[in-house]
């Protein structure tokens, strides 16, 4: 399926109404062409409504004018020359009813009614393109403060060591929230505009540390990451059971996790060896019986990432 | 090649994310454990496994694969299908062996982490 633009989406979501002229220039069935020609040159405008006790009652046009001026019939009034046959569209539309219309008649421009059929404004494929662009603007320019905003935020807040402080709490054996931290984690390095070695060196520190604490501990523990100018510190700290043998956990394939464990994919005993191979720093504290606190920190001025 | 590709010449069954086929497909990866994947496997990678529970979305969003191809017709998870959906990772169901889906992926020119 072809993507669909945002330009394409915005004439659906523009009503006619936000990008129609609304001081409507008019003339009356009786004034003269060569009147007419006056207006349209004052205004600089090709075509006008033609209103009669606040009704619309026809269209005139800088072509019919040329007509006019062919035949000598200046002095002809408006009434005899407009256009009678009217199409509206109504204020509320889409402007894409608008695109449909000028495609399907050889129109310049069309009156635009309010529900009960009064003018309130006229559309050409001026206007248009006036108002799509006007709109791309403003978006572009909420983009730009949003980026401006994530991007300097280190710049412009100012302390002697300014942090962006991100706190989950992490259940034991909830394995239906499984990733959900580190998922968010991820989410917020991006948008910071971390690079894809950062986030993913980030991402795969911050699973492991969530999974041992869902797999192993009693009562669950908490994830903090912390964003600093120069680098990402991840915290993991749990109330107990604690490492019986630190050294021996960190070893690749070293495992305890029970057979119902390793059937989830899980308890393959990496989570720290692979916490270990992401870090640039790792500090590891366990006293048996008591809690487990894992530090790790991933430097961002690292010429040579990994 | 891209996953759609991949979809037609190994006739995979599209469950979840049919949007996000179109991603071309950086390389292979095969393993049933979780720890495996998150050490090895590379963004853009195709990973083929055994596991059907939710934990395989997580795994495969946090590295971008491309998607997950699930073996010997193993069903996934409800709660598997709806995560996937949710975050765009699609799931390739095949009644093939993962050995099997391994060779033909390779003879596609898929290639391993570990090869150049």
């Amino acid at each position: 399926m072809p993507e669909i633009t945002r330009v394409q989406e915005l004439v659906y979501e523009l009503k006619i109404e936000e990008v129609m002229t609304r001081s409507v220039i008019t003339v009356t069935p009786q004034t003269s062409m060569s009147k007419l020609r006056e207006i349209l040159q004052q205004y600089r405008i090709s075509g006008t409504p033609v209103v009669e006790n606040g009704e619309l009652v026809g269209i005139i046009s800088v072509e019919d004018l040329i007509k006019a001026l062919a035949e000598g019939e200046m002095e002809a009034k408006v009434e005899e020359r407009m256009t009678r046959h009217l199409v509206t569209l109504r204020a509320d539309e889409p402007v894409v009813s608008a695109v449909e219309y000028f495609a399907e008649y050889e129109f310049g421009r069309f009156p635009v009614v309010d529900k009960d059929g009064k003018l309130v404004g006229i559309l050409t494929r001026g206007d248009i393109i006036e108002g799509l662009l006007k709109k791309l603007e403003v978006e572009y320019h909420e983009e730009e403060i949003r980026r401006y905003r994530v991007s300097h935020i280190f710049e412009d807040i100012i302390s002697d060591r300014t942090g962006i402080i991100l706190r989950y709490d992490v259940m034991a054996h909830d394995f239906d929230h499984a990733g959900e931290a580190s998922s968010k984690i991820k989410r917020a390095l991006s948008r910071l505009g971390a690079s894809p070695q950062i986030i993913r060196r980030t991402a795969i520190a911050a699973y492991e540390a969530e999974m041992n604490i869902i797999l192993h501990t009693d009562e669950g523990g908490e994830i903090v990451a912390e964003i600093q100018p120069g680098q990402i510190i991840i915290r993991a700290v749990d109330t107990g059971p604690g490492i019986p043998d630190v050294e021996q956990a960190m070893q690749p394939g070293f495992s305890t996790a029970p057979e119902w464990i390793r059937e989830l994919g899980f308890g393959a005993g990496m989570g720290l060896s692979n916490i270990q191979r992401c870090a640039d720093e790792m500090h590891l504290e366990s006293p048996l019986g008591k809690w487990t606190s894992l530090e790790v920190v991933i430097y961002l001025d690292r010429k040579d990432e990994r | 090649m891209t996953l759609k590709e991949l979809c037609r010449q190994l006739s995979l069954e599209v469950r979840t994310a049919a949007e996000k086929l179109d991603t071309e497909v950086t390389g292979g990866y095969a393993a049933d454990l979780l720890s495996c994947v998150m050490a090895k496997a590379q963004a853009g990678n195709v990973w083929v496994t055994l596991q059907g529970h939710p934990n395989i979305v997580a795994v495969a969003s946090l590295l971008n694969l491309a998607g997950v191809i699930i073996t010997e017709g193993m069903a996934p998870d409800p709660a598997t299908l709806e995560k996937a959906e949710e975050q765009g990772i699609p799931i390739l169901i095949t009644p093939l062996t993962t050995f099997t889906v391994v060779g033909k992926l390779s003879a596609l020119g898929v290639r391993g982490v570990d090869e150049a």
